[in-house]
């Protein structure tokens, strides 16, 4: 028999996360640290909008770049938010979550060959989605002294004449470092005077911590430049709508909306109406559930300060990214003892690239009451590996 | 910081001290003098604990009791309300607009001992005119607690 399968596909490594994943399954009495989602339900008039949608019978397709009423809301949204001005008729698509314009925007920009500049640690997706789309991942290995922004020297250092695209994902996932408007101005700087395109996965926008959040779109001459992810799972805790949108320039977006017309047709019905609820009327719900973060933050933060291990102060999303390089261990060894030992599950930092290698990623979507048990764990479990170690 | 501490407080009367000061990012001493200065003003004005009876082996009988009542001349609701207030049966009292005066929750072992209560204390008073008694049948949310049995939650527990 013929080999049914692509080359392209078969090469791509699995997600290191889906590895741990199997190992935790088979404990079920296991507690984790590893969760990528929000613990909080869709707040009740959102899903309220989604019954009554189905009520009304609201089943059918939507056109195939959503909702009007979505795309206008949205469009309100982005410029309530940044003072960006997307036209809801050509420059917005809703997608079935953010891992959806990810991928169609690789799609719709990479020829063969360009490459994509992908710092690291990232979100688990990037990398095979642009191998995906044949473009070529170039990665940069972020820094801890750096407070893992991305650094305009860095940046400059990989950059070749095959260079197209530039992901930024801040706040980012699974350090939790967020870019100020000052860290990305040089690089916005970089990316215009080599004609660069940015794809900024800006899913976590809604959850800093210290100041608002600065999307590169919004700064001089990037709008044309950038295609912006985002979506409502993290900001109104809405993973399971599958609810994402793209943002960016009428000549790119029509090219996006092609892909998305024919592999996905239009995101889901029930979804969208809940999603219109979210960005009218959902304000508020962001603001406690941004309030609750911030306060397990600061409870993790002084946690970790009380075990003695290094971490800087993430100040986006709901991660922190403690160091472990004291234990002599890799990531993974770390992760797979701590599960056996004190059945936590925490992911290791490789699972988000190669430089993830000596931290751990710790998601504080979890109530203090969760976090507590958990911590306490880990500090028994730091302690126990000092006094083996004699550290 | 007294806004996020009640907010705090209000969903859980024991969180630790310690914990909350690191949650507001501040000093323990700061919040407990907060605590203490809201007790004082009478904005905090107790903990007490949300209790289900109805999965206990405890008997409870809780009725909602409309009264109509004959204001008296300079005294308004003020005097008749605060002589409800001694009844220990009597577990809230609010002034409502519409149709009725008062809403009184009562709390009693039987729905015997609650209706004699309403027919021989609270319709005896001079200047109550008249009331209506509402059985509780069974609470499904109280004090922005839900009672009712939840599913637990489904999240995965690792994912990216």
């Amino acid at each position: 028999m013929r080999n049914p399968l692509s080359d392209k596909v078969v090469q791509m490594k699995p997600s290191g996360i889906r590895k741990f994943f199997d190992l935790v399954q088979e404990m079920p009495d296991a507690i984790s640290l590893g969760v990528g989602e929000p613990d909080f339900d869709t707040p009740w008039h959102i899903r309220e909008e989604g019954i009554y949608s189905l009520e009304k019978g609201r089943t059918f397709y939507t056109s195939n770049a959503g909702l009007l009423e979505l795309r206008k809301a949205i469009a309100h949204y982005m410029y309530r938010k940044y003072e960006l001005t997307y036209n809801p008729a050509h420059e917005i698509v809703v997608t079935v979550g953010g891992s959806e314009g990810i991928d169609l925007a690789l799609r719709a920009m990479l020829n063969p060959g360009d490459e994509v500049i992908l710092p690291e640690p990232a979100f688990v997706s990037y990398l095979p989605c642009v191998k995906l789309a044949d473009g070529v991942p170039v990665t940069i290995d972020l820094k801890e002294e750096n407070h893992f922004k991305l650094k305009p020297e860095e940046l400059l250092a990989v950059i070749t004449d095959k260079t197209k695209i530039l992901i930024l994902s801040y706040p980012n996932n699974p350090t939790g470092a967020i870019m100020t408007r000052e860290d990305l101005e040089p690089i916005a700087e970089i990316v215009k005077e080599k004609d660069l395109y940015v794809i900024s996965d800006e899913i976590y926008a809604e959850l800093t911590y210290g100041q608002d959040h600065c999307s590169i779109a919004s700064l001089p001459g990037m709008r044309d430049r950038t295609i912006i992810i985002n979506g409502f799972s993290k900001s109104f805790a809405m993973t399971g709508w599958r609810m994402g949108f793209a943002t960016g320039p009428e000549l790119i977006m029509q090219q996006i909306l092609k892909i998305h017309q024919f592999a996905i047709m239009a995101a889901p019905t029930t979804s969208q109406y809940a999603a219109i609820e979210a960005m009218t009327n959902g304000e508020e719900d962001v603001q406690i559930m941004r309030n609750a973060y911030n306060q397990r933050r600061r409870f993790v933060l002084e946690l970790f300060s009380e075990m003695g291990l290094k971490c800087f102060e993430p100040e986006g999303a709901f991660y922190i990214f403690p160091c472990i390089k004291e234990f002599g261990m890799t990531s993974d060894e770390f992760a797979n003892r701590f599960l056996r030992e004190e059945k936590v599950a925490i992911i290791p930092g490789t699972a988000f690239g190669d430089c993830g290698e000596g931290f751990l990623r710790v998601s504080y979507a979890y109530s203090i009451e969760e976090l507590k048990e958990a911590l306490g764990r880990l500090a028994n479990f730091v302690e126990r590996l000092r006094k083996e170690k004699n550290l | 910081m007294r806004h996020e501490i009640l907010r705090m407080l209000e969903n859980n009367s024991r969180i630790d001290l310690h914990d909350l000061a690191i949650m507001l990012g501040t000093d323990e001493s700061v919040v407990l003098e907060e605590i203490e200065k809201m007790e004082n003003e009478g904005i905090i004005c107790g903990y007490p604990t949300l209790i289900n009876w109805d999965k206990t082996d405890t008997e409870k009988v809780t009725a909602f009791i409309e009264v109509r009542v004959t204001p008296q001349r300079g005294q308004g609701f003020e005097k008749l309300a605060e002589r409800i207030t001694n009844y220990p049966e009597v577990k809230s009292i609010y002034l409502m607009s519409g149709a009725f005066d008062f809403a009184i929750f009562l709390e009693g072992k039987t729905l015997k001992e609650v209706s004699m209560f309403v027919s021989t204390k609270l319709s005896t008073l001079e200047a109550v005119a008249g009331t209506a008694t509402h059985f509780v049948l069974k609470k499904y949310k109280d004090h922005g607690m839900i009672l009712i049995d939840k599913e637990p939650a489904n999240r995965m527990k690792v994912t990216p």
